[in-house]
């Protein structure tokens, strides 16, 4: 009898592991290739959902000023009401991040530059930047604050491996854990 | 006793209480009889659909941290709420605190058109609409929601200056879990990217671990739809993170292998794995709201101190308050049952005896944790004892108000 019952909980426990591995209530529909291409927006620093395009230095420089950059960040890249995107002039230093809080010398990865960009510049006309664009511009940023030479072409392929001066040079967040205190170690 | 007798007696007590009525009436002046037609609101249409607050209170909002909302261009940015004038725990809709991750227009989404995406690391990809969501099994919970930059200055005169940018509000929706189960979760999700649908489409990294815990995505806010300067039709509730975390106007959740850093994320960059720490979850902490900065007590006397606390970490276990600038402290009283996550009403009886004193108070979370003060915070980053003290992440430094003999009450940060 006991063998039994012993069956029956593992046939329920069976049972239960198989159900949540197929949808319960049976709502929502599967969305197409397009949808999915369209919003899924989002870079990894491996940039496997970079589109197809590129875009140099030289075109960088003139959509900077065509696409109105310049308005809110400053010919130059500082001067402006926005924040701005070229490193401060502090000369040569040990730790790249004395160079301010520039998104295009300070995040470890150059997706982010391209991805903050393509989503939400410029402002007012957020989405209106072909690919092309974006990899100019962000190629544009990148010279300007000497990540990469004049001559490089920026794609998907290029873009994710270049080496940002902060690549291994932060703070990973930690894992976390329900009923996790917000440090361990941390008093307060 | 039968309804007819039960029906004369009811009748007798209302006589009586009439004529007992109509004596005073005669003893007083006219006008303590009714309100007089200046006195009364008539009653139209619009106040029957959907009512409104009386003309004599005027709580409100203000734009936060110096920038003003809306900007000459109609974006929002960061709005406070008026915790001085705030009673109980839920913050109303109309004055829930409104943080935008650089300023936004708010956008106008028709629910018939809106949808919500699931997608990367999962059996099966879905979208739905919002008739679809809402025949998911619902959960109803209080959760504060704290922008990262609630920040007391010994500039900011008011505590809805000084915490102004947290709030409190009853939420109502599907658990996340509830649809990545649906979804069916990948190996390797270890993280998802939420994302919004605004001109900038704010879009966040969360642990996947939080995602399956409590998060909420809420169609519901305090009993109605959420507002859109809250995210309409469909906001993220990320209980405890802070405020960026919990992305409004949300069309997609992505499951993801790694941790995107996406530019939401790079607002948190930081070289100190301490701070890195420090900056999902929202402290313990706590604030009293009356007496507080630019309140002033007319006299000595009997009054009641009041105030909030929460914590990212789950209930509200203790507060303490201190009458003497922290040297002695008392437990004050919890109001209700503290829920996880939620602003949780204090108080105390106490006398003010008109001389100069300093309030404080202080929250102890189910974990432990316990908010600091300003010294502590400064003692454990050795930060120098000469120079202001910067408090990493989040700042739940205890907020102390000073009263003057005169009874006004001040910001008492240093």
């Amino acid at each position: 009898m006991r063998s039994f019952r012993f069956a029956g909980l593992l046939l329920l426990a069976v049972g239960v592991c198989a159900q949540a591995q197929s949808p319960t209530y049976g709502l929502g529909r599967a969305p197409t290739a397009e949808e999915v291409a369209a919003w899924d927006i989002a870079i990894s620093p491996d940039g496997k959902e970079l589109p197809a395009g590129s875009g140099t230095v030289a075109e960088g420089e003139e959509l900077y000023v065509q696409k109105t950059c310049f308005v809110c960040h400053g010919l130059n890249g500082t001067g402006a009401t926005a924040p701005r995107l070229i490193k401060r002039d502090v000369g040569e230093v040990d730790d790249p991040w004395d160079y301010g809080r520039v998104l295009p010398i300070r995040s470890p990865y150059a997706t982010t530059v391209w991805d903050y960009i393509n989503r939400g510049m410029p402002l007012g006309m957020e989405g209106t930047l072909t690919p092309d664009e974006v990899y100019s511009i962000v190629a544009y940023l990148l010279f300007l604050n000497d990540v990469i030479e004049e001559d490089m072409v920026l794609d998907q392929d290029s873009l994710p491996n270049i080496e940002m001066p902060n690549r291994n040079n932060f703070a990973r967040v930690p894992d976390w854990f329900p009923g996790q205190p917000r440090l361990e170690g941390y008093p307060y | 006793m039968s309804s007819r007798q039960s029906d004369r007696r009811e009748f007798l007590k209302r006589g009586a209480a009439l004529a007992g009525g109509l004596g005073l009436a005669a003893a007083k002046p006219a006008s303590a009889q009714l309100p007089d037609p200046e006195g009364m609101i008539v009653g139209t249409d619009d106040l029957v659909a959907y009512g409104k607050r009386s003309r004599f209170e005027d709580s409100k909002r203000i734009p936060h941290g110096g920038r003003h909302s809306p900007d000459a261009f109609g974006l929002d940015f960061h709005i406070a709420a008026p915790l001085q004038e705030s009673v109980g725990v839920i913050t109303p809709s109309s004055l829930h605190y409104v943080g935008t991750t650089r300023g936004s227009y708010v956008p106008d989404i028709d629910p018939a058109k809106h949808r919500l995406m699931i997608h990367g690391l999962v059996d099966r990809e879905l979208v739905f609409t919002m008739e679809e969501l809402r025949r998911f099994p619902s959960v109803t919970r209080l959760h504060f929601i704290e922008c990262a930059g609630n920040r007391s200055r010994s500039s900011h005169t008011t505590v809805q200056e000084t915490h102004g940018m947290t709030s409190c509000a009853e939420w109502t929706g599907v658990l996340l879990s509830t649809l990545l189960e649906e979804a069916g979760v990948q190996d390797g999700g270890e993280w998802i990217v939420a994302e919004g649908v605004e001109e900038v489409k704010g879009a966040s990294t969360i642990p996947v671990n939080k995602a399956m815990d409590d998060c909420i995505l809420c169609y519901g806010m305090n009993g109605e739809a959420v507002r859109p300067q809250q995210g309409y039709p469909l906001r993220l509730l990320v209980p405890g993170f802070e405020g960026i975390f919990n992305v409004k106007w949300l069309r997609r959740i992505k499951v993801v292998d790694q941790y995107y850093m996406t530019y939401n994320d790079y607002g948190h960059l930081t070289q100190d794995p301490a701070t890195a720490a420090l900056g999902y979850q929202i402290g313990p902490k706590s604030v009293i709201t009356f007496p507080s900065g630019s309140q002033r007590l007319p006299e000595p006397g009997f009054y009641e101190i009041s105030g909030l606390a929460w914590s990212g970490g789950g209930k509200v276990a203790r507060v303490e308050i201190s009458t003497d600038g922290g040297r002695s402290w008392q437990d004050a009283d919890i109001r209700g049952e503290p829920q996880p996550m939620a602003h949780t009403r204090f108080s105390m009886n106490w006398t003010w005896d008109g001389n100069e004193c300093e309030l404080q108070s202080r929250c102890t979370d189910e974990l432990g944790q316990v908010q600091p003060s300003r010294a502590q915070v400064a003692a454990f980053w050795n930060q120098p004892p000469d120079q202001p003290v910067r408090v990493k992440g989040q700042d739940n430094s205890i907020q102390p108000w000073r009263i003057d003999s005169d009874g006004n009450v001040h910001n008492a940060i240093i």
